[in-house]
């Protein structure tokens, strides 16, 4: 029997690290991630974990040390958010390319400047293309049931990556919702005991990690890791498989709300997917072929999975809560985008910025977004029934006040 | 240097069999660098001046003067990179440092 409780995000992955016990936990307090080691710190302190906490002076150290932790033997676990994680850069790129599968509670927060403490995903995108897992969580449950696998993926010896498992700061992080947990021997019993091949510790076989690489290994090196992310993809598979059979609550590489006969949807990320629902639920009601996609493993990217799903579709909305600056549209899109390269009906698509800095998204602004999309699907439907039509923006405006930068790259509730 | 399954880990080494992490399996591999050729001054042992007072042993960085049985032996010019500390320490002319 699954344990009823309520709670907020932070609390639910500190509670899933309790469960877990791992051996050892650096960490440094940044909001708004700084629940987790705080809570996990008096889990310490009660006696509830065995795990060496250690209160490090910066993020950086913290990375450090879970990175000499990991490689020593023991399983290692942090959290952090925002600029914490942009001063862990260096150390995130060492801690994938050593192969060290450490387990983070990222809680993503805006980066400054000008400073700002509220949920937008440029942390964890900045850090996309770090060799890290990435996992987005639209609930607490979420949040705790990702963490839970995350350790179990990562420590696969075909995996043997590290891995973040995201969650909005405040949105998810903060607000009490109600949660069914495992019980701590279930849990124990899925993640199992870490036992890597090759640890500093073992006495038995004396290992160096982290030398230099000369340019005639280095390559080498740099595919064994790509290819360690491509075969996450089958075991992401498996463990939410094995973690259905204990839970019955169902995970793959994003979830799909009401697509299966929709015209437009949107593609969206973390806590914005739970109120798009009700927006889809709301124009489903007034007849409207509407659905979306929430993306869960975000690294690996499930090119085939989305190419498959989306090809068909009329109009696509991808929604990024990162500007990206690339100039071009946010990195959600870039990649979704090029995922739907290869279609042989590819939907047209469009970008929307949206909720930077913990702009407040409501039902009503995804309605927009979708009555926009609509509109495109229309315009779409005219041509090609060769109905001459002039592009009108005055149309568009009349369901939105946004500013359009180009015409696909739109950035949402901007003034001017 | 060799992977787990006892393969050399040279040039011809594929990804496939590259040890993970670039993890080295194998203690004091550094020996394998030759780094002697790093040098602009040498070191040469002028053994009849040398009364074996192995001074010069603690003071060299780069442990590249071999010892057996008590006594020094001459330089290991593989891995001696020029410093030239061995010679300041030397109180019996027993080392010359000139350029390489």
């Amino acid at each position: 029997m699954s344990i009823r409780e309520r709670m907020s995000g932070n609390e639910a992955v500190a509670t899933a690290m309790r469960q877990i016990n791992p051996d050892v936990m650096p960490a440094f307090p940044i909001t708004p991630s700084t629940e987790v080691p705080q809570y996990f710190s008096k889990y310490v302190a009660d006696g509830n974990v065995n795990t060496e906490f250690i209160p490090v002076e910066s993020e950086h150290s913290a990375m450090s040390a879970a990175i000499g932790a990991q490689a020593a033997g023991a399983r290692t676990m942090t959290a952090t958010s925002s600029c914490g994680l942009a001063l862990m850069w260096e150390m995130l790129y060492v801690a994938s390319s050593m192969r060290l599968p450490i387990t983070m509670a990222l809680i993503n927060r805006a980066l400054t400047g000008p400073i700002n403490i509220n949920a937008d995903h440029s942390d964890s995108m900045g850090a996309r293309d770090t060799g890290w897992i990435q996992i987005y969580s639209e609930t607490n449950q979420e949040a705790y049931d990702n963490y839970i696998q995350a350790v179990k993926i990562a420590e696969d010896p075909r995996v043997m990556l590290p891995a973040m498992v995201c969650q909005d700061g405040f949105i998810t992080s903060h607000a009490v919702e109600n949660i069914e947990l495992l019980e701590d021997d279930k849990v124990k019993a899925f993640v199992g005991e870490y036992n890597p091949e090759d640890y500093l510790l073992n006495s038995a076989r004396p290992i160096a990690h982290g030398p230099y690489d000369t340019a005639n290994f280095y390559m080498e090196h740099k595919v064994q890791q790509a290819n360690a992310m491509m075969k996450a993809r089958q075991v992401i598979k498996e463990v939410a498989k094995d973690y259905e059979k204990l839970t019955g609550r169902k995970y793959s590489f994003f979830e799909e709300y009401k697509m299966q006969d929709a015209d437009v949807a949107i593609v969206v990320i973390n806590s914005t997917a739970g109120t798009a629902k009700e927006a889809v639920d709301e124009l489903r009601a007034e007849g409207k072929k509407v659905g979306l996609i929430k993306i869960r493993v975000f690294r690996p990217f499930p090119f085939d999975e989305l190419k498959y799903s989306l090809t068909g579709k009329k109009v696509v909305g991808v929604m990024d809560k990162c500007e990206g600056f690339s100039g071009a549209g946010g990195p959600l899109f870039a990649e979704v985008r090029s995922a739907l390269y290869d279609s042989h009906d590819r939907p047209e698509m469009f970008n929307y910025v949206y909720g930077l800095g913990g702009r407040d998204v409501t039902v009503d602004t995804i309605k927009c977004v979708f009555n926009e999309l609509l509109y495109e699907a229309h315009a779409k439907q005219l041509i090609e029934n060769q109905v001459e039509i002039a592009y009108n923006p005055e149309l568009l405006l009349a369901h939105t006040s946004d500013f359009e930068v180009g015409r696909v790259y739109r950035h949402l509730g901007v003034r001017g | 240097m060799k992977n787990k399954n006892g393969r050399i880990i040279d040039e011809t080494i594929t990804w496939q069999e590259i040890t993970p992490g670039g993890v080295v399996y194998e203690a004091g591999s550094a020996e394998n660098f030759k780094t002697g050729d790093w040098r602009t001054m040498k070191v040469d042992f002028i053994e009849e001046n040398c009364k074996q007072c192995l001074l010069c042993i603690p003071v060299c960085p780069d442990s590249a003067i071999p010892v057996k049985d008590g006594k020094r032996l001459d330089f290991d010019q593989d891995h001696c990179k020029g410093c030239g500390v061995c010679f300041a320490v030397c109180p019996f002319k027993a080392i010359e440092f000139t350029k390489a």
